[in-house]
């Protein structure tokens, strides 16, 4: 189980491939972070990557658009292969988008220069379609009445709603999602996993790092489990629960749906 | 088992009440912040004497006994209608100009005036944070303005006005040209610095640590006597830049490691998921650092930026020693004239001087404040 399955539901498979990452290692000094990764990612999949803290989740995600570096293995994007070349992460970066745990919204500007930042300093787009788009989103989102103020004066849910908005403004091809409800309360985690069900719904490649295993069971078409830098097994969500294969596996899924 | 004997229910939901009344008001300030406690009542009490003690003397030497007009020294000294003369503000009156223009040539002093009432509406276009095209006001100050100051005082034989040579300038001119050109450039140096010392590439790091490092290691007469004596010796005499000048550069320099450190400390403030979350978004380096990072880390450093513009507000005065004459130099010369020579004018000499870096610096200091205020209204964290 150690090298992922093709997933069989291949939305157009003669483009390639969304994300493919080949024997990718990584070390933290002597720390062996991650463990010949090897994962293809198709087009429209959605990807839930679960399994104990310090596993190296979050790390391969984040290798995904090189705010990681690794010293062997390969990453192709959307058929760009991440190298050193500034020109190629940037272009990588400008389609794939990313939702942090802790939301890391810009204080200094309200949510809608939030969103149309990047559309106007990296799309090159003008203002005014730009803040259509943002305010588009944001009714997506369910908050279009705040676009006017400032970050800190929303609730958690919030944010990260406006964090999912300002990565959608950039109409990636990829969607990454860093445990998007670990930081929330609880009476949050809901509406913001109500918006990523919707955005599935939508057909965009998602690959999320969560502990929300309804959310898993409800709109994955695969799901990882990692432990100790390594993907331990790969399956389809009702495989995954209702027949784990590992040991590791088991005792993860004990732990967490009690 | 009646619960509701037990523990207290409310039956309809509280008001919305007003505060007791001694909490608020004049009186109820005054218990909160005055009156408080036995040490706060003795603070109040020691502070209120010290005020007692100190401002009867000062008023009576700056305005009350204060002599206001008078042809020389005579009009200063003890007479039977004033047997204790204050402050012999006449003196200040007649030295004015030289206090102002130094040796600049009388008939061209209207250029300097120019150039002060420019300056200071270049200064109060970027300093009105609401005035309109805030941008263009940008273009004026930091391009347009540098040349017309450059082309006034310096002046321009080809239309008309005629060459003053940089060691006739003096006084006010000269302490506000050295800061305001210190104050402007030790910024943007001081930002790329910082950068330059957080940079990934070792050669620039080391280079711009081994500068800020050096420079802050030297007092600033050491700097400005390298600038004044050793930079003639690597430049060609003809290319030896202007007396001035050199001081201008030797105090952009050293504000500049200042700023650099100031700078760096607000870097440091910024939690790496705002550099992330800029990178994942496809900003490349510039446009994240323009655009999230500095405006975030400028607004921290904003008290500490200020504080290094008054510290190189007041260490103009330091140029004196490679022969410039600023404004405290020219107090000095004034209060040396046997004119006017009495016990006092050196007194009223130095108060004129701690009047002027006073309200120079206090205002920039109110000013900052009041900007800081608005930024935090703006968006809290």
């Amino acid at each position: 189980m150690d090298t992922p399955q093709n997933s069989s539901d291949l939305q157009s498979a003669d483009l390639g491939p969304a994300v493919e990452v080949i024997g990718v290692n990584k070390w933290y000094g002597e720390f062996h972070a991650l463990r010949d990764i090897n994962v293809t990612v198709a087009r429209g999949e959605r990807i839930v990557i679960c399994g104990p803290s310090g596993g190296g989740k979050s790390t391969l995600l984040r290798c995904i658009n090189r705010l990681e570096d690794w010293q062997r293995g390969r990453i192709i994007v959307d058929g760009i292969e991440l190298t050193d070349n500034p020109a190629q992460i940037v272009a990588v970066r400008r389609d794939v988008g990313m939702v942090f745990q802790h939301f890391n919204l810009f204080p200094h500007l309200t949510v809608l220069e939030n969103c149309t930042l990047a559309p106007i300093w990296v799309r090159r787009m003008p203002k005014k379609d730009a803040e259509e788009i943002a305010m588009s989103f944001l009714k997506r989102v369910k908050i279009p009445d705040q676009a006017q103020k400032y970050p800190s004066r929303l609730s958690g849910g919030q944010q990260q709603r406006v964090a999912i908005a300002r990565a959608l403004c950039m109409s990636p091809k990829i969607m990454l999602f860093d445990e998007p409800t670990s930081a929330l309360d609880p009476e949050m985690v809901k509406e913001v996993l109500d918006t990523m069900v919707e955005l599935a719904s939508d057909g965009i490649t998602m690959l999320v790092v969560s502990h929300e295993m309804g959310f898993a069971r409800q709109v994955s078409d695969r799901i990882i489990f990692m432990a100790d830098g390594q993907i331990v097994e790969v399956n389809e969500p009702k495989a995954f629960f209702d027949a784990p294969q590992h040991e590791r596996t088991k005792l993860f899924l004990r732990q967490v749906l009690r | 088992m009646a619960a509701g004997e037990s523990f207290y229910l409310r039956t309809a939901l509280a008001e919305s009440l007003p505060p007791p009344a001694f909490r608020t008001g004049a009186i109820g300030w005054l218990r909160a912040n005055l009156f408080s406690s036995v040490g706060n009542i003795a603070l109040t009490v020691i502070c209120l004497l010290a005020v007692a003690w100190l401002v009867p003397p000062l008023l009576r030497f700056l305005v009350i006994n204060a002599v206001w007009s008078g042809s020389d020294r005579e009009a200063c000294l003890p007479s039977a209608n004033n047997p204790h003369p204050g402050a012999c503000w006449a003196f200040i009156h007649v030295w004015m100009s030289y206090l102002v223009y130094g040796f600049y040539p009388i008939g061209a002093r209207w250029r300097v005036d120019i150039f002060f009432a420019a300056l200071a509406f270049g200064i109060a276009w970027l300093a009105w944070l609401s005035a309109p095209r805030r941008d263009l006001g940008a273009i004026y100050f930091f391009i347009v303005l540098p040349i017309l100051s450059f082309v006034l005082l310096s002046g321009a034989p080809s239309i008309g006005l005629s060459a003053v040579a940089t060691s006739l300038w003096g006084g006010i001119l000269v302490t506000i040209v050295v800061a305001t050109v210190g104050i402007v450039a030790s910024l943007p140096i001081g930002i790329l610095l910082a950068l330059g010392r957080r940079s990934h590439y070792p050669t620039i790091r080391l280079l711009c640590t081994t500068f800020i490092e050096f420079v802050r290691g030297v007092p600033l007469i050491t700097v400005l006597f390298m600038a004044s004596v050793m930079l003639p010796l690597f430049v060609p005499e003809r290319f030896a830049p202007d007396k001035l000048l050199r001081a201008l550069i030797g105090v952009a320099m050293f504000a500049s490691a200042y700023m650099a450190e100031v700078v760096r400390g607000g870097l440091t403030a910024i939690p790496r998921g705002q550099y992330e979350a800029a990178q994942a978004l496809g900003l490349p380096y510039w446009r994240m650092m323009i655009l999230v990072i500095l405006p975030q880390a400028l607004r921290i450093a904003l008290p500490n930026i200020v504080n290094v513009f008054i510290a190189l507000f007041k260490d103009t005065t330091l140029v004196f020693v490679i022969g410039i004459f600023d404004f405290l130099r020219t107090i000095e010369a004034a209060r040396s004239d046997p004119h006017w020579i009495t016990p006092l004018s050196s007194a009223t000499g130095y108060a004129f001087a701690a009047l002027f870096y006073f309200v120079c610096c206090f205002s920039m200091a109110r000013y900052a404040r009041g900007v800081e205020a608005r930024l935090s209204r703006a968006h809290r964290r």
